[in-house]
């Protein structure tokens, strides 16, 4: 026998199933007047520092069919590398998102400021990213993953270079499709499969 | 350029045996959406170590009472009177105060107020069916709601899902982000939900069973639920701000 360690189990995940949009983004579902607004509606607000750029993707499911049920959110620091919350920080960058992928195409949108490096535990920095949580019927815990930008700097990130398979990276780089817009998908399974994380 | 914002402490890095495996072909929908690829796993940085902060200005009177948020307070929603009250936790057992937790669920015929539900159980107009509250100190929080219906869905030839509510929580960090299902003690549909047994670990599936808890009631007006939620830690200990490797 030995002491009892009190240690608690993390509650079991559960899919967030086809209707995570009642509970989440309530107008997406056709529910309409319970909250003022969606909560986190807007990544940034007016006057927010930076370059906007917007981006947009699919999410593939394993026969490359785009899911209309994915609901994902988005945490990421502002142009300055700061997180919402940590002194200096722009206050006109709320960091957080939650959007859904269109219910006819399966397209999703996001807008926001790039984000800057963010500092990295013992020093050095992390490449500008976006982290991104995504959530779906047949999605029994909710996927990390993290959107990273062409043409930046992805040396030392600790995240891309631990990828083994260097292809394998290429899934967590947005691709310039013009001024301020990058296209990102995410494919759930099969060819091209997303570097999903366990962070 | 840093205003050396403190550290909120490393994430305890997740027990995956805590959680369902992303395949399980009882639940068909998983087959085509879940990796092949294992997930990268690495220490958590400062990303996944904040997250967003939702403050009380959020709320609104009614947002945790479901049956009269949809109403405005004009009607009460149909159904058996239930509050659904528990704490929130970390993995030592520390309350996590001040974080924000939705919900949402079926009225009590077992049908969504959502677009793509099409299940003949008619709709309450007096019920939408979601509803929002933050933790205390104590890491407490409580709905007022009706016990929702079990419903049919397609997926095996007559597959049921048990009574359910389906709950999302935040946390202090992005990292600790979940989205779970709180079952009620004593439904026989639990034990036949391939959703329920994508959990593989009876433990854990036991702890998503919430029990009936009478002293949590108000006689004469609703019964009580309790069900208390854990998320991940974080290590706090004076060794953590070594310079690597030393």
């Amino acid at each position: 026998m030995v002491q009892p360690l009190e240690i608690l189990m993390e509650t079991a995940s559960q899919t967030g199933g086809p209707y995570v949009h009642i509970g989440c983004i309530p107008t997406f579902a056709g529910l309409e007047g319970v909250y003022p607004e969606d909560l986190g509606k807007r990544a940034i607000e007016e006057g927010a520092q930076g370059e906007i750029v917007t981006i947009t993707g699919s999410v593939y499911d394993g026969m490359g069919w785009a899911l209309r049920d994915a609901m994902m959110e988005t945490w990421q620091a502002d142009a300055q590398g700061l997180f919402p919350g940590e002194p200096g920080a722009d206050p006109a960058v709320n960091g957080f998102c939650r959007f859904a992928a269109d219910g006819e195409t399966g397209e999703f949108t996001l807008r926001t400021v790039k984000p800057g490096r963010v500092a990295k535990r013992g020093g050095g920095f992390q490449a500008p990213h976006i982290a991104v949580w995504v959530v779906a019927r047949g999605i029994n815990t909710g996927l990390q993953t993290r959107i990273y930008f062409e043409g930046d700097d992805h040396a030392g990130d600790p995240v891309l270079s631990r990828i083994e398979q260097r292809p394998r990276a290429e899934t967590l780089i947005a691709r310039k499709t013009g001024p301020g817009a990058y296209r990102w998908d995410i494919r759930l399974q099969g060819e091209g499969e997303t570097v999903f994380l366990d962070m | 350029m840093q205003n050396a914002p403190t550290d909120p402490g490393p994430l305890v890095p997740r027990n995956r045996d805590a959680h369902p495996p992303g395949y399980d072909p009882g639940y068909k929908t998983s087959v085509s959406r879940s990796p092949r690829w294992p997930l990268l796993s690495l220490d958590s940085t400062r990303t996944e170590e904040t997250g967003p902060v939702f403050g009380h200005g959020l709320l609104g009177p009614l947002d945790n009472n479901l049956i009269l948020n949809f109403s405005k307070g004009e009607a009460p929603a149909v159904g058996e009177r239930i509050r659904v009250h528990g704490r929130v936790m970390d993995e030592f057992g520390r309350p996590v105060a001040g974080t924000l937790v939705e919900m949402w669920q079926a009225n009590a015929g077992g049908r969504y107020r959502h677009v793509k539900d099409t299940y003949f159980a008619p709709l309450d107009p007096n019920f939408g069916g979601c509803g929002r509250t933050i933790t205390d100190e104590a890491g407490v929080y409580e709905f007022l709601t009706v016990r929702p219906g079990a419903y049919p869905w397609p997926n095996r030839g007559n597959d049921w899902r048990p009574m359910h509510i389906h709950f999302s929580i935040f946390g202090t960090g992005f990292g600790q982000r979940l989205i779970s299902q709180m079952y009620f003690e004593g439904d026989p549909l639990i034990a036949r939900c391939p959703i329920a047994h994508t959990v593989k670990d009876r433990g854990q599936l036991d702890r998503l069973v919430a029990p009936l808890d009478m002293a949590g009631s108000r006689p004469m007006d609703y019964l009580a639920y309790k069900f208390d939620i854990v998320l991940r830690g974080r290590r706090q200990t004076m060794f953590e701000n070594r310079m690597e490797g030393l």
